[in-house]
């Protein structure tokens, strides 16, 4: 007897039409995708021979093509977390080099990369609109990575040991391991962190569908272009046509990926106490009844499945012995050492060399500029948001109506609404240093409002009780109460939202309206302006500056308190 | 039941390297043999090394010296043969029932039927059919553990490795899993032809094993080996069984006696600083003292009967013996806990007369308190940061071990007003709060 399965065995049971809508379905994506990239290996002067066109007709070609470019980025941050991450986990001797250079990375404003890059992809394909392509996801990308790995380093980090030890000891290979074990464990986290970077990444798609950099300028057909022109040409209405569009958009890949992936995520959460409230979604629903999906899931467990059982064995290595580890430490020391002298040299070279030390001093005074302008703004929209915050979290009705409407917001690009602050601006005539300042934080402020409303509803009912029960009241109440209770909540929003806050300055010091351009002083106008400008120099000083000071700022303020607010406030 | 040696482990030692670059002894030379038949009981108190010894029979840790062979076969990784059952059960939230059990037999690589098969058969026996299509959370712990078992026999083990199997159940469902447990055992029901259990619970030890080796603490090492040779089933009322028990106490508690603290002694300041000690809470010390002190135990308890009226293990109970021993407000020895004069005082004294005893013998006695409390009495500022005796510590124990022990020296210090902590600023200082 043997287990070969006979070929065509599916054609026993006859066609049934679960397979028609599949075969449907299947050739719509096929073409959906042909459609969307026969263009790519055009050549470049193709792309600008058909301009762009304002007519709303265009907005759900130009939408598609713009979540393509999304999901593309949103793949390769995958594919580069599920990578990075693991090496970082994996490897004691790598993850020292590996954590500090994401951290870094995750601290250089996004924005930087695109002028950077830009040239590097156009020259990897010359003349053809693939490199335009390329550059515009990976600058998506460069804003949708760093978080979504460092969650997954993370959750790497804090397998349950004995876990792991049961995956060992029933003699599941690290392959098989890996996708049983840590990215199950590790998937709600980076299903959330997906989501805070689908947010991040629309709003950086007006800035990389249209890029030009110094003599380069490429408009590549999405809805950020669109929104560039409209801007440009001072439409309105267009404008107002994008920003219902972005809605639609925002509120389809929320309804059918996001809210079924955390409902589905949900029950890969470790903590077993079948408690709080359990995430729904509809469309989940539709894709569990449907066996097309099983048998897609199945596939992907026998391809798992397959390659750890082809993959040839290395479990049985044999224990490094003292010398050879000492030769990979030194070689890995002499690698490490090559790629620092590497990085100087090209330092010394495209930096160093060219830059004068009044440069570096406005540069910093630039940077001061701006680090005022975001520390009073976190003060001011705390001051806002913490109160409103607390208020919501303690009413559960409150928390139903507001917590969809801030996470909507958040994820809301910001940038579009600027042209409305510029238009204000010029008509009342107000000061750019101050009025365009609000800009920055427009889009970051909800990460305060979701933490702190997070924290009050986490406040245990007993504590509050007590509290009333002793007649605490008023501003004592929130002084012992409200306000040491979401201050760990409040400290970690407001990280999120002074990191944001110092990307969106440069798109926020420097706004146009067609011809008209309102600036402010700060460091974000200057690499904005070095950009347009072309100057590679200012360009790489502007965001190495940046850079530094968010580092910087991270690891002397934020950081402390952070650690501080933990210890010292965590409930329980 | 014949003689042929299952397992055998030879001079096991196992270190962990220091901060300063010395070696913390965990595991010292143990010897260990299972035969064909056989239950072994590893029983001691946490921090004994006997679950370090079973990761290292499982393969998923190396030891530092010594060997160990299954069927005559060097262990160097998880041996095919060998599977483990698990504390907090470890299985995955993700997979349902019959899924975490198929698991080992997919990494066996195992055609699907047969696979299916047996994993049926393995929760048919472990009593969780009807349960295949459920995911964990869903179960009840005693039904997780059942996974745990279910999942550890499928893949047909000779030995069964089990750590402290039902400690994280509730009492009623810990001793239904014992029970069932047994009888699949002596049934011969189950594919396995040895088992090796980890247990810091007397009663469970004597309950299940034929042969129990007593770990001793710092370093881990097997103080006695105690053959039980009860027939199956068990009672725990019997006499022959409590005696056991009480034996085993007086094991424990006579080895307990020979490890207890030296006086403190002038000429050595550093004497005795390098010993671990437990967080036992005041309130636990006084509340033992009271219990002892009047009837019907009136000044001398016998531990087993303490610990049952007390609902208390031997982790819970041993400690505050020993601090009790340590402090000298009361002596421990050949099963029995007897309250020194000082110890009587104590319990019949108010509060304020209870602080001054707590005191004085803190100061006595726990070299660590009477050194803290030198260094801020020699200070003009009377003050001084916990870093600094947390390095002096990290000469003798592990960080957490040290971190462990200044948080019992700050919260005995605290009770006995000798001195006082600032969390926020690490440090202590003679002054008390206004």
């Amino acid at each position: 007897m043997s287990n070969r399965i006979p070929p065509f065995a599916f054609v026993r049971d006859l066609a049934t039409r679960w397979d028609a809508i599949a075969v449907v379905i299947v050739i719509g994506l096929v073409a959906f995708l042909g459609t969307a990239s026969h263009g790519l290996l055009a050549p470049l002067s193709k792309l600008q021979a058909t301009p762009l066109s304002l007519d709303p007709v265009h907005l759900p070609e130009y939408a598609a093509r713009t979540t393509l470019r999304m999901f593309a980025a949103l793949g390769l941050s995958l594919i580069f977390t599920l990578t990075y991450a693991t090496w970082a986990a994996k490897s004691p001797r790598a993850g020292k080099l590996l954590i500090p250079i994401l951290d870094i990375l995750q601290s250089v404003p996004i924005l930087g990369f695109i002028s950077i890059t830009v040239a590097f992809f156009m020259s990897l394909v010359p003349g053809r609109v693939l490199g335009a392509e390329l550059a515009a996801i990976f600058a998506i990308f460069t804003s949708q990575a760093w978080n979504m790995a460092f969650s997954f380093y993370q959750s790497l980090r804090t397998v349950p040991a004995e876990l792991t030890e049961a995956a060992k000891s029933f003699h599941l290979s690290s392959w098989m391991r890996f996708w049983q074990l840590e990215v199950p464990f590790g998937m709600p986290a980076l299903i959330w962190n997906m989501m805070m970077s689908m947010s991040g990444g629309w709003f950086f798609v007006v800035a990389s569908e249209s890029i030009s950099v110094g003599h380069t300028s490429v408009t590549l057909p999405g809805i950020g272009s669109y929104i560039a022109l409209a801007i440009a040409e001072r439409n309105l209405t267009a404008i107002g046509w994008a920003i219902l569009t972005m809605l639609i958009v925002i509120l389809l890949y929320d309804q059918l990926l996001f809210r079924p992936l955390v409902a589905w995520a949900d029950r890969l959460r470790v903590e077993q106490d079948p408690g709080g409230r359990v995430p729904r979604s509809w469309a989940l629903t539709v894709i569990q009844r449907s066996r097309l999906t099983s048998a897609v899931a199945n596939a992907f467990y026998s391809a798992v499945r397959w390659i750890s059982w082809t993959a040839p064995v290395v479990s049985k290595r044999p224990h490094r012995t003292a010398s050879t580890s000492r030769r990979t430490d030194w070689l890995w020391t002499a690698l490490v050492a090559a790629l620092v002298m590497f990085a100087m040299w090209q330092m010394l070279r495209g930096l160093i060399v060219a830059t004068t030390l009044t440069e570096v001093g406005t540069t910093v005074k630039l940077a001061l500029l701006t680090m005022l302008r975001v520390f009073l703004l976190i003060s001011i929209a705390s001051m806002v948001w913490v109160p409103i915050g607390v208020w919501v979290g303690l009413r559960p009705r409150a928390r139903e109506i507001v917590q969809p409407i801030a996470q909507f917001l958040a994820a809301f690009p910001a940038n579009l609404l600027f042209p409305l602050a510029v238009y204000g601006i010029v008509a009342w005539r107000l000061n750019p240093d101050v009025w365009l300042s609000p800009l920055m934080i427009l889009g970051t402020q909800w990460y305060i409002l979701f933490n702190v409303i997070a924290g009050a509803t986490g406040i245990p009912g007993e504590l509050r009780y007590a509290a009333q029960n002793l007649n605490v009241t008023g501003w004592l109440w929130w002084r012992r109460v409200a306000l040491p209770a979401v201050i760990p909540y409040y400290v970690t929003g407001a990280i999120t939202a002074s990191g944001g806050s110092w990307n969106a300055a440069i798109v926020a010091e420097l706004v146009t309206w067609g011809n008209t351009e309102v600036k402010a002083h700060g460091l974000g106008a200057y690499i904005a302006e070095a950009t347009a400008a072309g100057d590679f120099h200012r360009i790489v000083l502007g965001i190495a500056t940046m850079s530094v000071f968010v580092v910087a700022i991270n690891r002397f303020f934020w950081r402390p308190l952070y650690y501080y607010a933990e210890r010292k406030f965590r409930i329980g | 039941m014949n003689n042929t040696a299952l397992l055998e482990v030879r001079d096991v030692r196992k270190t962990f390297p220091k901060a300063d670059g010395g070696e913390l002894l965990v595991l010292a030379d143990v010897n260990l043999r299972v035969n064909e038949g056989e239950i072994v009981g590893l029983l001691g108190r946490s921090g004994s090394g006997k679950s370090t010894l079973l990761r290292v029979i499982a393969g998923l840790a190396n030891s530092s010296a010594g060997s160990c062979n299954y069927l005559g076969k060097l262990v160097t990784g998880p041996a095919h043969g060998i599977a483990m059952v698990f504390q907090s059960f470890a299985i995955f939230p993700w997979l349902t029932v019959f899924e975490n059990v198929a698991l080992g037999l997919e990494a066996q690589r195992l055609p699907k039927d047969e696979i299916r098969r047996r994993s049926l058969e393995a929760i048919d026996l472990i009593g969780l059919d009807g349960f295949e299509s459920a995911y964990p959370r869903e179960l009840s712990g005693g039904m997780r553990q059942r996974v745990g078992f279910a999942r550890a026999l499928v893949v047909h083990p000779t030995i069964l490795l089990m750590d402290e199997p039902f400690s994280a159940l509730d009492v009623l469902t810990a001793e239904t899993l014992r029970t069932d447990f047994l009888d699949l055992w002596s049934e011969g029901r189950m594919p396995i032809k040895g088992v090796v259990l980890v247990t810091h619970n007397i009663e469970e030890a004597v309950l299940m094993c034929d042969r129990i080796l007593v770990f001793g603490s710092n370093p881990g090492r097997i103080l006695s080996e105690i053959p039980v040779t009860l027939p199956q089933p068990r009672n725990r009322l019997d006499p022959s069984f409590r005696a056991l028990v009480e034996r085993i106490y007086v094991e424990m508690t006579t080895k307990m006696a020979a490890s207890g603290a030296a006086p403190r002694n002038e000429n050595f300041p550093g004497l005795g600083i390098g010993s671990v000690l437990p967080r036992v809470s005041s309130n636990l010390l006084s509340g033992l003292m009271e219990t002892v002190a009047v009837p019907p135990f009136n000044g001398v308890a016998d531990l087993p009967k303490l610990a049952h009226d007390l609902q208390m293990e031997i982790d819970d109970l041993f400690p505050v013996a020993e601090t009790l021993q340590m402090m000298r407000l009361a002596e421990v020895a050949g099963g029995d806990i007897k309250l020194t004069d000082v110890g009587l005082a104590f319990a019949n004294a108010a509060l304020d007369e209870r602080k001054r005893i707590f005191a004085r013998q803190l100061l006595n006695y726990v070299p660590l308190a009477a050194h803290i409390r030198r260094v801020l009495d020699e200070r003009p500022t009377h003050v001084a940061r916990k870093s600094r005796f947390l390095d002096e510590l990290e000469d003798f124990m592990a960080n957490e071990a040290a971190e462990q022990t200044l948080r019992a020296i700050v919260s005995w210090a605290r009770y006995a007003e000798a001195f006082a902590y600032d969390d926020e600023n690490a440090s202590f200082s003679l002054e008390n709060p206004s």
